[in-house]
């Protein structure tokens, strides 16, 4: 009989219970089993990361440096006189003429003769690094292979140096530097924010506000949903074959500069910024329209119900309630897009300038097809190299989503709280 | 029963409660169907409302009441599948002909809704905001203070002007909104079940505002609350619900005479608590 259902004797409610709890403490198990998994592959990359960043690396001068100081233990402790008489007796004639050329010996920085001294008199070169845990754990096996190069020497290296970040592009790995990288991606960026924050957020306010439920909006909405989730790579051939290819004339800038035929062929900084703008488009557009409906519309009712028109509401209202969590999203799409690769390489972004970008129109490198690009080469230095520049990436990204978490918190105060 | 014995019978300050007096009409409902896509919410709605008078609309839930109060500044509009047949007329211009904008229908006749919904910004720019909007061209801090008066609020208010209105009580806030609703200078008001998410003192501070404002203003209300409709209204507008669930107008009359001496069976029956 249904209404007669029993909770059993007190015995077998005592034994359920314990299975009741049991349940609940294996699953609270696997959920922690879970998390910690997770910490412990983010935990191995930061570790893969920070061991190629620093170590030892064995480095041969071609010059030994007891030759060229006399009697002092580092080109530092060189007088200004000295470092520029070494400078004009050690380096080739070819490139003291180069170097006069750029800049004359007496105008420059003690610095900078005596970076200029080691590249091209001392002329490092590294025969093998190794990791931190190596560094660390190898003594031995680090002593024996100095002992078999003979000439070489020893130094502990942080890849990741402020040099590092303002260097550009060089074929030795000790000299390799990011600045060019770093600047077509903060580029790239700009431009996809240009174009991807006013047509998303346009386009969002339509489809939420103004835009009836009919079929064709509900096709369009799922659209946006599934654009979202396609690959990279295929933005990267439409950005090809849109951008680079069919728009060349705009996208190479020789519409505006009346130049026929630039070296950038349409593989410019433009194209790479709008082809990552369409790539978070449907991200912004979701973003901003989940923000949009956050907003109550009691809100929207009292608005209306005083005598706003639909855009004072929308504008006076609606977007100042919902504008931190628009910016939150656009900024974390922005921070994708950041670290987006493979459309890029694709529309041929350059793996190898040593030119920084002068404007939308040039060629362009970012930092994670520099990362990608050094971290093929055959060198094994170059894979420190990319991990330094790995570490440089990720700061940028952190601060980018910390900027948003900061600037949602900002105005979300404002909004709570008005003076 | 016989009237003049009711009226007799009656506790002394019932029958000193004069007749209500006479004014002219300001909105008249012309035999109002709303419906919404197939389904009819409100068929053959007929009334006139009077100027600076408190009119009470009550009845079961989803008679349609507030459905009818919406329809009377367009706030029906916003309602996907929303549509009126018959003509609603305010100062005699029928508010749905095709020439006329709702937006300004609504300026000219403003709404106080159940739950209090101030604008998350300071308390100044909750009132400033709907004047702004509607291209107001005068001393803004006056116009603060007179609204933030006029709704028994600027003593309360008046040192944190700046201050986020959310964080105000809600009763405050609902004042709050009545201030807002009066800042753009409406005809009238409507309220929908204005005080039904407030305590009992603040209840109370509505009422009193509600009988202080109607000098200025007409005022419409939609209640549960049979108590409140007793106490503030002038006329009384009982809907009642068939078995399609559409509502109807019962019973529309002075607030005493509905009260003390319904025509209608249902009337009686909902008034004295036996269903709704």
């Amino acid at each position: 009989m249904q209404n007669s259902v029993s909770f059993g004797s007190e015995e077998n409610l005592l034994s359920m219970m314990e299975r009741r709890r049991k349940a609940g403490v294996v699953w609270q198990a696997v959920f922690l089993f879970s998390t910690s998994l997770a910490i412990l592959f983010l935990i191995l990359l930061l570790f893969s990361v920070i061991d190629s960043t620093f170590g030892f690396a064995a480095i041969r001068y071609e010059k030994k440096p007891s030759e060229l100081m006399v009697g002092k233990s580092q080109l530092s402790d060189f007088s200004r006189q000295e470092l520029e008489e070494t400078a004009k007796t050690h380096l080739s004639s070819g490139i003291l003429r180069r170097v006069e050329y750029e800049k004359p010996i007496a105008d420059r920085t003690d610095k900078d003769l005596i970076g200029i001294l080691e590249q091209y008199v001392l002329q490092p070169s590294v025969l093998r690094t190794w990791g931190l845990w190596a560094s660390l754990t190898k003594q031995g096996e680090i002593n024996e292979y100095l002992f078999d190069q003979g000439d070489a020497v020893l130094t502990f290296k942080s890849w990741l140096t402020i040099d590092f970040l303002f260097a550009d592009q060089s074929a030795n790995p000790l000299y390799a530097g990011i600045r060019t990288a770093m600047l077509g991606s903060l580029w790239i960026i700009l431009i996809t924010f240009l174009f991807a924050f006013p047509i998303g957020v346009g386009s969002a306010i339509y489809l939420e506000e103004y835009a009836k439920p009919t079929r064709l909006t509900r096709l369009l909405q799922l659209n946006i949903f599934n654009l979202s989730a396609v690959p990279s790579i295929i933005y990267g051939l439409l950005g090809l074959a849109v951008f680079v290819r069919a728009m060349e004339t705009f996208t190479s800038g020789s519409l505006f500069s009346g130049v026929a035929d630039t070296t950038a062929n349409g593989r410019t900084i433009l194209s790479g910024g709008l082809t990552l703008g369409l790539l978070v488009l449907p991200i912004i557009i979701i973003n901003t329209q989940e923000a949009l409906k956050a907003v109550p519309d009691s809100l929207r009712m009292s608005s209306y119900g005083i005598g706003a028109t639909k855009w004072q509401t929308i504008w006076g209202q609606v977007l100042p309630v919902s504008i931190d969590r628009i910016l939150t999203g656009t900024i974390l799409a922005l921070s994708r897009a950041l670290g987006e690769t493979a459309p890029l390489v694709v529309i041929g972004a350059s793996t190898f300038i040593s030119v920084d970008p002068s404007g939308i129109f040039s060629k362009f490198t970012t930092l994670p097809i520099q990362i990608y690009q050094w971290s093929a080469r055959p060198q094994g230095a170059y894979r420190n190299v990319a991990g330094a520049a790995i570490i440089a990436l990720l700061i940028l990204l952190m601060a980018l989503n910390s900027s948003a978490i900061i600037l949602r918190d900002k105005l979300s105060k404002k909004k709570r709280m008005e003076a | 029963m016989n009237k003049t014995s009711l009226a007799e019978s009656l506790p002394p300050v019932f029958q000193e409660k004069s007749k209500v007096e006479p004014t002219k009409t300001i909105i008249q409902l012309d035999d109002v169907n709303i419906n919404y896509g197939s389904f009819t919410a409100v068929k053959h709605a007929s009334m006139e409302i009077y100027e600076h008078k408190v009119t009470a609309f009550i009845g079961p839930s989803g008679c349609g009441k507030s459905t009818v109060l919406r329809s009377i500044n367009r706030m029906n509009d916003l309602i996907r599948g929303a549509t009126l047949d018959g003509r609603v007329l305010f100062n005699g211009e029928d508010l749905y002909a095709k020439d006329v904008d709702p937006v300004l229908i609504r300026r000219r006749i403003g709404m106080v809704f159940q739950k209090p919904n101030p604008f998350p910004k300071s308390i100044y720019e909750n009132i400033a905001w709907g004047a702004r909007v509607n291209g107001y061209r005068g001393d803004y801090d006056e116009l603060v203070e007179t609204s933030l008066r006029s709704a028994a609020l600027w003593d309360e208010v008046k040192d944190k002007l700046k201050q986020n209105a959310l964080r105000l009580s809600g009763g405050q806030q609902q004042r709050l909104c009545i201030a807002r609703t009066i800042a753009v200078q409406p005809e009238v008001i409507l309220m929908d079940e204005p005080a039904s998410a407030l305590d009992p003192i603040a209840t109370s501070r509505i009422e009193e505002l509600i009988l202080e404002l109607k000098k200025d203003y007409t005022i419409v209300i939609v209640t549960h609350n049979m108590g409140q409709a007793s106490r503030v209204s002038d006329y009384t507008a009982f809907f009642m619900v068939d078995q399609n669930r559409t509502g109807y107008l019962q019973e529309y009359e002075e607030t005493e005479q509905l009260f003390l001496n319904p025509i209608h069976k249902k009337t009686e029956e909902y008034i004295s608590g036996k269903f709704g």
